[in-house]
């Protein structure tokens, strides 16, 4: 009987498997409407070069036209998928002229943010749940902190840090640092205080000291609330980490193709490095949302 | 010491002479809400003797959790004095001298059923060799031998709460308190537990103090029985079960003796009731 009993069941996820077709319909809608986008946008400059050069277009080169400029106002999903095949298999990952480059820096700083922000959101919710007064005097602080437009700040910061010799990658941390730690903070300071009464009554039946129930009760219940948080905070370190390159002129990132690219009208480079942001943003969603789940079924919470 | 009510005096006494390990005089608990407030204890006189089984019983909202709770030192008396074990609830706590069965099992669900059972242990810091061997005791003793390593959700609300009570046996306590451990039990089961119970109490001397809905529980188990009725939650009588002898099986439910006793709570339980009305 034990044997049989040994296996934990694994009941799978329901929906994976039946979500993937509705969710290629909404890809494939959202592509059509894109083509339509790209049509309508670069029409106009279309019509001029025809006009400059006194043809009457039929509709089907004027499509034509308008999803193959080199400069166009909104680039046709084609060209800023050959784009991106250009500049990742095609190039070497070492070459200034390669995205996987580019990501791998701005990923990199994205991180080291990530990581210091989760860390430093532990900490501060440790603090708050655990000192009565940290509540009133810090939370509105932290809170606060969040309304300061990152806009604004994120150059301050980067020209700040490069005037005491701080550069690189370390600027960039900061301030991916600074959105990170905020929904960790307000998810942990919830997923610590999410015990039910019942269970902290039974600690205190034990006399378990703050320490113990601090790591016994307190800690292990906060995991579900840490990782959702963890979710949202890595996404806004890729957003910190990007937000910080484009304001210094940074010569490498994704940021710095998003600048450069504006430079030079390179919509397509603008284009190919939004697609290549938003994947590595899925990306490192998806892998917090595996760690996740992986580390709740270890635990033994899956159901 | 006794100033309760006209009954009350001679009643109380029947400690026997034992020395008392709950000591509770005059004891109120008015709880402040927003709407006003609830007194969920009245005047509450009792003397639980070393060793002695009592039971609570009484209708929905007398106060019975209330009163395990100041005993347990969870819930702060408002009037009165209580002693355990000579000294404050509150030193008994720290002295870890009582282990709670909650009305709810209370598992966590992060923890396999043996280290919900192992929890306590860890957390007064007994040996690791120590701590197996008393999970494995108290499991086989709660019938759960074999779903050490299954997780809370795994098992039936029953067996959660057998679960429970092997984690408070595990202490290894001199003094119980039940809050209704085996109310969402099938009565088989609860029979069966109930004959453990008193095997196990036979044994070791514990003293218990027990809340049940149920007069048949309250009287095979029981030494003594405090009928209790609400609003205010207060005493109305204390039945003596020394007419039964010590120790039991579940026979004794049909003798007259047993029978008698019954009657006697039923009795004063209706009398809870219709001062109510
Ligand atoms: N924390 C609280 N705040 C306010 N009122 C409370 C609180 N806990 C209990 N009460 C009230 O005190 C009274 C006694 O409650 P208690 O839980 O002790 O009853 P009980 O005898 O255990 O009932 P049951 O048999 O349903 O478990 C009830 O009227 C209840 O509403
Ligand atoms: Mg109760």
């Amino acid at each position: 009987m034990s044997a049989s009993l040994a296996a934990p069941p694994v009941r799978r996820p329901r929906g994976r498997e039946g979500a993937f077709v509705p969710v290629l319909a909404v890809v494939l809608a959202l592509v059509a409407v894109w083509y339509a986008g790209a049509y309508v946008l670069n029409r106009p400059q279309v019509m001029d070069a025809f006009a400059r050069q006194k043809v009457e277009p039929d509709f089907e080169s004027l499509v034509a036209a308008t999803w193959s400029m080199e400069r166009p106002v909104l680039p046709a999903p084609h060209q800023v998928a050959a784009e991106l095949w250009k500049t990742t298999v095609e190039q070497r990952i070492t070459s200034k002229r390669s995205l996987v480059f580019h990501g791998w820096i701005t990923l990199s700083s994205t991180l080291v943010g990530f990581a210091i922000g989760t860390a430093l959101g532990i900490l501060l919710a440790v603090a708050v749940v655990h000192v009565k007064s940290l509540e009133k005097s810090l939370m509105p602080w932290i809170v606060a902190s969040q309304t300061i437009p990152i806009l604004a700040i994120a150059p301050m910061v980067v020209v700040v840090l490069n005037a005491v010799n701080i550069t690189g990658l370390l600027p960039k941390a900061v301030i991916s640092t600074y959105l990170s730690f905020f929904p960790v903070t307000v998810g942990m300071v919830k997923g610590l205080r999410s015990p039910e009464i019942l269970h902290l009554d039974l600690m205190r039946t034990f006399s378990a000291s703050a320490w113990q129930t601090f790591w016994k009760l307190r800690l292990p219940g906060s995991v579900p609330f840490l990782f959702t948080s963890m979710k949202v905070g890595v996404a806004a370190s890729l957003v910190g980490a990007i937000v910080a390159e484009l304001p210094t002129g940074a010569v490498s990132g994704l940021g710095a193709r998003l600048l450069s690219g504006s430079y030079y009208g390179q919509t397509v480079q603008i284009w190919a490095a939004l697609v290549a942001a938003s994947l590595l943003a899925a990306a490192l969603v998806t892998i917090v949302g595996a760690i996740d789940r992986l580390v709740v079924r270890r635990m033994g919470m899956a159901r | 010491m006794r100033v309760g009510g006209g009954t009350m005096g001679s009643m109380a006494a029947a400690a026997g002479g034992r020395e008392a390990v709950i000591e509770i005089d005059r004891l109120s608990l008015t709880y402040e809400t927003n709407d006003g407030p609830v007194h969920a204890l009245s005047d509450i006189d009792l003397s639980i003797g070393r060793g002695e089984f009592v039971s609570l019983i009484g209708p929905s909202g007398c106060g019975k959790t209330t009163l395990l709770r100041v005993i347990a030192d969870l819930e702060q008396p408002t009037g009165g004095a209580i002693a355990v074990n000579g000294v404050s609830p509150r030193a008994a706590r720290e002295a870890r001298s009582y282990g709670y069965v909650f009305q709810a099992a209370a598992l966590y669900p992060w923890r396999t059923i043996a280290r919900n059972v192992a929890l306590p242990l860890e957390i007064m810091g007994v040996p690791k060799a120590e701590r197996e061997r008393r999970v494995a005791d108290n499991l086989a003793l709660v019938n759960l031998a074999g779903f050490e390593r299954k997780y809370p959700w795994q098992l039936s609300g029953g067996m959660q709460q057998r679960a429970s009570i092997a984690r408070a046996l595990a202490v290894e306590p001199d003094l119980l308190l039940m809050d209704e451990p085996f109310g969402a039990l099938d009565e088989i089961v609860r029979d069966h537990l109930n004959e453990q119970l008193l095997k196990l109490w036979a044994k070791t001397q514990k003293t218990v103090v027990f809340v049940t809905h149920s007069i048949p529980e309250a009287v095979f188990l029981s030494t003594r029985i405090v009928v209790m009725s609400p609003r205010p939650g207060r005493v109305t009588d204390i039945v003596d079960c020394s007419a039964l002898p010590r120790e039991r099986t579940l026979d004794v439910r049909e003798t007259p003796e047993f029978l008698a006793i019954a009657h006697r709570v039923r009795q004063g339980l209706r009398a809870g009731h219709s001062y109510e009305d």
